[in-house]
């Protein structure tokens, strides 16, 4: 079995080495071209002249393009139509792209960027939350409203009511290698495109628009990103276009890469938010009512927010079951970047609202958290009989899987939670100025695409004469570690050495009509997808080796590189070559959806999921009341993989997704002045976690389980729930400021040092 | 210019203009891409190189390292860490075993960090990877592979020796040589580290000659201990100040152990720090504290004066065309010296306010007081109300409250994105009655605490 083993990274030997090519890595041909955009300097207004002969005359220039030469579409919006390659002549954010420079270098590019000499009718900028209300300046029509029950009376009707809001920032993904393109321009008008993107399907269908031909003429391939985390999901499209317009414009390949301060003006972040609550609930904790409002700054164009915040109001109950709920969602349009996917996709927003209203209730009657916390808890999956009916989350969804009461039992065990949280206090009795703190936050996670119909998956598999095996699937590899679990599957499916199988760069010339890597859904769908090609292609060497060999097909085995039919033994390489003598194909497709979804996003109601994926953290912390310095003590987690395909792959997934969600909740604040400019454009100001960040213990285990859906080998998927467990974190931080006075902490996020000291001003005031 | 240097095992010459940096050469000249981009400033250390020159290996950012700084001296890339054959460095093997990387673009930067710190057998791994940012693996791997090939050897091919006689009409050579060029020359832009004036170049995009290199400068980056000072070169690395420091001013050497990172502190110096003028440099505010004398030098004349006048104003130094620094000296005194260091992110950050205390306590009372901030004007500024305001009185916390109410006569700092004006009084003021505190032996760090 290949599958289930903790094998390394597929390309890590590359990796160390220095050989693993990106996108700015790959050898170009001779007379590449450099793109660079000129950006607006200001967050809102018209053009009134544009003056770009400087931009011209700079050395090394060989043209430059603004929205008038484009030949086809000028767009590279992944959904509403709505964000221009290249301004039209009005400024909607403070970064956005207004004229392409092309030129021989890309120094020379980004020299001559600069000089472009543009006028503005400056209008007034929506920049925040308020601002954004007060103008009705939104996308739909008015807020969504998600609604169970009748809460507005059950909150009233409780014993105890609190209120309560909370700021959450935004954040940067802050993937390693930024964003870059290169379009080779081909015979007949052809375009071939290298993108870092996790929607190669997406960066064809833009491109082909681009330049005015169908998606037949554009080959889209990506070997890997250097990280991704949701920012390569939409926001490659521009280079990509702007690569292909231009190498059609010049007849030369061209190269677009964003310098660093670039990427971070130009490009979407993770949506911040302020959620405000009113929750009922009775002398234990218990939830009668909880009532939300998303207030989400979405940016300037519409990119992926409306399904970021749906999903924001479908994790409004985390692992809690709301009797009624009622959630209201307002996606605010804002002059600023366009706020994108990051993972989580919402969820992480979504979770750290109801969070936030657990810590406060728990507060409020001076209880432990996490007593407050179990009894909210959704019942047990493993307790739902024909008498026990599975409660339903506030979008009519049966909860039938739930294991948290399971896995927060063994955490609290393995964490010695109990005994910590007392040494905590005492800690605390005994020092003045500095105080810990100390939280268990758990985590479900809906997995699917919420618009039902990205939940199909493609792969293509070649078996050679040799016995050698090429893969490919519609997946994209961002360091996740994709390419090698689905390669796991597919040697395993044909009993050969995981050698065997040759990983292949994603392609839309292999993979027609992919969907973006995304939603944590990779390896469930691309896995299964390649499972049916292997299986294909596995049962007609079967029933060709079985007809030779006059046995039954259904007992010709697969293992250990060898073919077992009847009494005899092949090689796999002398099965394949047999088959190929024999005519038969060697090749197949597989296709995959997911089963069972149902889903009305404006209703709010159905099956929006396949499963959930669970997992639970207890994170201690200690702050420093004079300046609210503060830092992660020690983390433990237990995280639920189903049947881990790669246990190491997957604790690797766990462990980065606390440390960037700890990130996004504390050192990762995202700072726009009163212009709209974005003060925090590069790491010298935008401060994601160093190596000394990481909690000084860090406890990852696997919860051993199997997924109760048919999944790909009974795993779950796990690029995004591990996220969330970095908002133990927070509430840990929260709880170190509880210990210094009466009043609730109310801390916002990201709690830098300096949000701590306010919140401890607050406390011992 | 004409450069030489080995870069893998390799002698190189290159004719480059002098502020091309490495990354881009190696990248787009030499089709070595397995050093990365990342940020192009200096901090996230994708683009780690280790170059070896006569002080031995150092980690350095070569997109900020620009090529004539490498002449005579030896480079190793990403690609000449595997030995003869691809064999692998241990470091490398490791990070395969313990699944130190994901999307891998960090990785390159990672295993050179991780060499450089195995050859010198540093174990203080979080601060040897400081200056390597990782978003994926959360860190935990990394350590993990760094631990586990700590007790390998150090593989033969990774000694470098750098090159001997190489000398270079363009770079000054001693002090004398670069003050009759620069006395000559006064709107030349000097280049020490280039962890500043790298960013002029890869950032703002800026033209510089002309340039002088003050790396070659050998009587320049010496530490002297003299009968009551103590004399620091104006091209002492950061490093250097921090293994000096250690020894002296223990509270110093940890704010400059938080100053930058390893690679930062291999290229930066101390005279850079202080003649940029920035009013968010570390070493001003400790020096001030320190009664630092600067020592500014014009063609054949020198001069001496108190560090906290070289900073005039905001953009302003008291320092005349073709002027630079020399060295700093520091007087030799018991170590009073306390640095607070407030930032974002522990490492690598720039502080947000730095205090540095130097008071001096006889039979509980303040008989001196010297107390400097970065962060809280235009210029590294003494507190000199509170100072006043401290001297002659009991060593209380009554005193401290007092003081404490007249920072705001010294400070009226400004908000950004770093901190609110409001959050540096309040800090700053709070950094005293840490002093305080720590005087009585209170715990007050979360650096020290202990899971």
């Amino acid at each position: 079995m290949t599958v289930a083993k903790p094998l390394p990274h597929d390309a890590a030997h590359l990796h160390v080495t220095g050989q693993a090519r990106y996108v700015d890595d790959i050898p170009t041909p001779a007379h590449c071209l450099h793109l660079v955009f000129g950006l607006s300097d200001i967050a809102h207004g018209i053009i009134t002249e544009i003056d770009l002969d400087p931009v011209r005359q700079a050395p090394g220039v060989l043209a430059v393009l603004t929205a008038d030469d484009l030949p086809f579409d000028n767009d590279v919006s992944p959904s509403a139509h709505d964000e221009p390659l290249l301004s039209k002549g009005e400024i909607f954010y403070l970064g956005q792209p207004i004229f392409l420079v092309i030129a021989e270098s890309y120094l020379a590019a980004r020299k001559a960027a600069r000089l472009g000499e543009i006028t503005y009718d400056e209008r007034p900028a929506i920049l925040t939350i308020d601002d954004a209300m007060a103008a009705n300046s939104r996308f739909e029509d008015g807020p969504r409203i998600y609604a169970k029950g009748d809460v507005e009376r059950a909150i009233s009707e409780a014993p105890h009511q609190v209120r309560g809001s909370i700021e959450v920032g935004g954040q940067e993904h802050f993937y390693l290698e930024g964003q870059a393109a290169v379009a080779l321009p081909q015979e007949g008008g052809d375009m071939i495109v290298h993108s870092s993107t996790q929607h190669p399907t997406e960066i064809q269908h833009k491109v082909a628009e681009a330049i005015g031909q169908p998606m037949h003429s554009v080959r889209v391939e990506v070997r890997r990103m250097g990280g991704g985390f949701g920012g390569k999901e939409s926001q490659g499209n521009a280079l990509a276009v702007a690569c292909a317009v231009a190498a059609r414009a010049t007849g030369r390949p061209c190269k677009m890469r964003y310098d660093r301060d670039d990427d971070m003006m130009v490009t979407g972040k993770r949506h911040d938010l302020r959620i405000n609550y009113h929750v009922g609930f009775d002398d234990e904790g218990r939830i009668a009512g909880v009532d939300f409002t998303h207030l989400m700054r979405c940016g300037w164009a519409q990119d992926l927010s409306l399904p970021v915040a749906d999903r924001a109001m479908l994790h409004a109950d985390n692992a809690y079951h709301l009797p009624t709920a009622r959630v209201t969602s307002h996606r605010l349009k804002t002059h600023t970047q366009s706020a994108t996917a990051f993972r989580g996709f919402g969820g992480p927003q979504g979770m750290v609202g109801i969070e936030r209203v657990l810590d406060h209730i728990a507060h409020f009657l001076g209880r432990d958290g996490l007593e407050v916390r179990r009894r909210n808890f959704y019942a047990s999956g493993g307790s739902i009989s024909r008498t026990i009916k599975p409660h339903t989350t506030h979008y009519g969804m049966e909860v039938t899987d739930f294991i948290l009461h399971e896995m927060v039992e063994a955490l609290e065990v393995s964490s010695d939670y109990h005994a910590r949280r007392a040494a905590v206090a005492e800690w605390n009795a005994r020092n003045p100025l500095l105080k810990k703190g100390i939280a268990l936050t758990p985590v479900k996670f809906g997995i699917s695409f919420t618009l039902t119909h990205l939940n199909q998956a493609g792969a293509l598999v070649h078996v050679y004469q040799d016995g050698s095996i090429h893969l490919n699937h519609g997946g994209t590899e961002m360091g996740q570690g994709l390419f090698q679990k689905v390669a796991q599957v597919a040697a395993d499916r044909f009993g050969v050495p995981l050698a065997a199988v040759k990983i292949t760069a994603t392609d839309t010339g292999k993979v027609p009509n992919t969907s973006a890597t995304a939603a944590s859904s990779g390896s469930d769908l691309n896995g299964m997808a390649v499972k049916i090609a292997c299986d294909e292609i596995r049962d007609r060497m079967a029933r060709c080796l079985a007809e030779l060999h006059q046995a039954d097909p259904a007992k010709v085995v697969f293992r250990d590189g060898h073919v077992e039919v009847g009494a005899d033994r092949l090689s796999f390489a002398e099965a394949a070559a047999l088959t190929y003598q024999n005519r038969v194909s060697l090749s197949a497709t597989g296709f995959y959806k997911t089963p069972k979804l149902q889903w009305d996003r404006i209703k709010g109601y159905g099956r929006p999921f396949f499963y959930f994926a669970y997992g639970a953290a207890v994170t201690e912390v200690v702050i420093d009341t004079l300046t609210g310095e503060n830092r992660i003590l020690r983390a433990d987690i237990l995280h639920d993989c189903g049947a881990s395909l790669n246990p190491a792959l997957d604790i690797g997934q766990i462990e980065g997704g606390y440390v960037q969600g700890a990130g996004w909740l504390t050192t990762e604040e995202l700072v726009w002045d009163d212009k709209g400019r974005l003060r925090t454009h590069a790491p010298s100001t935008y401060k994601i976690p160093a190596c000394s960040d990481r909690p000084d213990i860090f406890n990852v285990a696997l919860w051993d389980g199997q997924n109760r859906e048919e999944t790909i080998y009974r795993s779950k998927a796990v690029g995004e729930p591990p996220f969330m467990l970095g908002i133990s974190a927070f509430l840990a931080l929260s709880d170190a400021v509880a210990a210094c006075g009466a009043d609730y902490p109310a801390l916002d996020a990201p709690a830098t040092a300096e949000r701590i000291l306010a919140a401890v001003n607050r406390v011992h005031a | 210019m004409t450069i030489t240097f080995l870069l893998n095992g390799e002698t190189v010459q290159v004719d480059a203009p002098p502020t091309r940096t490495l990354l881009d050469w190696l990248r787009e000249d030499r089709g070595l891409t397995g050093t990365k981009e990342g940020c192009n400033e200096g901090d996230c250390g994708a683009c780690t190189v280790i170059v070896t020159d006569d002080d031995g290996p150092k980690t350095l950012n070569a997109c900020i390292l620009f090529l004539p700084q490498l002449h005579g001296k030896a480079v190793r890339t990403v690609e000449g860490i595997s030995g003869p054959g691809g064999k692998l460095h241990p470091v490398q093997q490791a990070m395969i075993d313990h699944h130190g990387s994901q999307c891998g673009f960090c990785t390159p930067g990672f295993v050179v960090s991780m060499a450089c710190a195995h050859m010198k057998k540093r174990s203080d791994f979080d601060d040897q990877l400081a200056g390597n940012l990782c978003r994926c693996t959360g860190y935990a791997p990394i350590i993990r592979a760094a631990k586990a090939a700590a007790s390998e050897p150090v593989p033969d091919w990774m000694i470098d020796t750098p090159l001997e006689n190489v000398q270079n009409a363009h770079l000054p050579e001693n002090t004398d040589e670069l003050a009759a060029w620069y006395a000559d020359h006064p709107d030349a832009t000097l280049i020490a580290g280039a962890t500043d004036v790298g960013l002029w170049v890869t950032k703002q995009l800026r033209d510089l000659a002309p340039v002088a290199f003050l790396h070659r400068c050998n009587d320049l980056q010496r530490i002297d201990i003299a009968k009551d000072h103590t004399h620091i070169g104006a091209g002492c690395t950061m490093t250097q100040v921090l293994e000096w420091a250690s020894d002296h001013f223990p509270s110093y050497a940890e704010l400059i152990r938080r100053y930058g990172s390893t690679q930062v502190r291999n290229a930066a110096t101390i005279g850079g720090n202080i003649a940029n003028g920035s009013p968010i440099g570390d070493n001003p505010p400790a020096l001030i504290a320190l009664d630092a004398k600067l020592h500014l030098r014009h063609g054949d004349m020198q001069r001496v004066i108190n560090i906290e006048d070289f900073f005039i104003d905001y953009g302003k130094q008291d320092s005349a065309p073709g002027e630079f620094v020399e060295a700093v000296s520091i007087p030799h005194q018991p170590n009073h010296l306390k640095c607070y260091k407030l930032s974002k992110r522990f490492d690598q950050d720039i502080s947000a306010v730095c205090g540095c205390f130097n008071i001096s306590i006889e039979n509980n009372h303040v008989t001196a007081a010297r107390i400097a901030f970065g962060g809280m004007a235009g210029i590294p500024k003494r507190a000199s109300h509170v100072e006043q305001t401290l001297i002659g009185q009991t060593w209380s916390k009554e005193t401290i409250k007092t003081a404490q109410t007249v920072f705001s006569k010294d400070f009226q700092p400004l908000s950004d994105m770093r901190a609110s004006a409001v959050y540096r009084l309040q800090t700053a003021e709070n950094m005293l009655m840490r002093y305080y505190l720590e005087s009585i032996g209170e715990k007050t760090s979360v650096l020290e605490v202990q899971p």
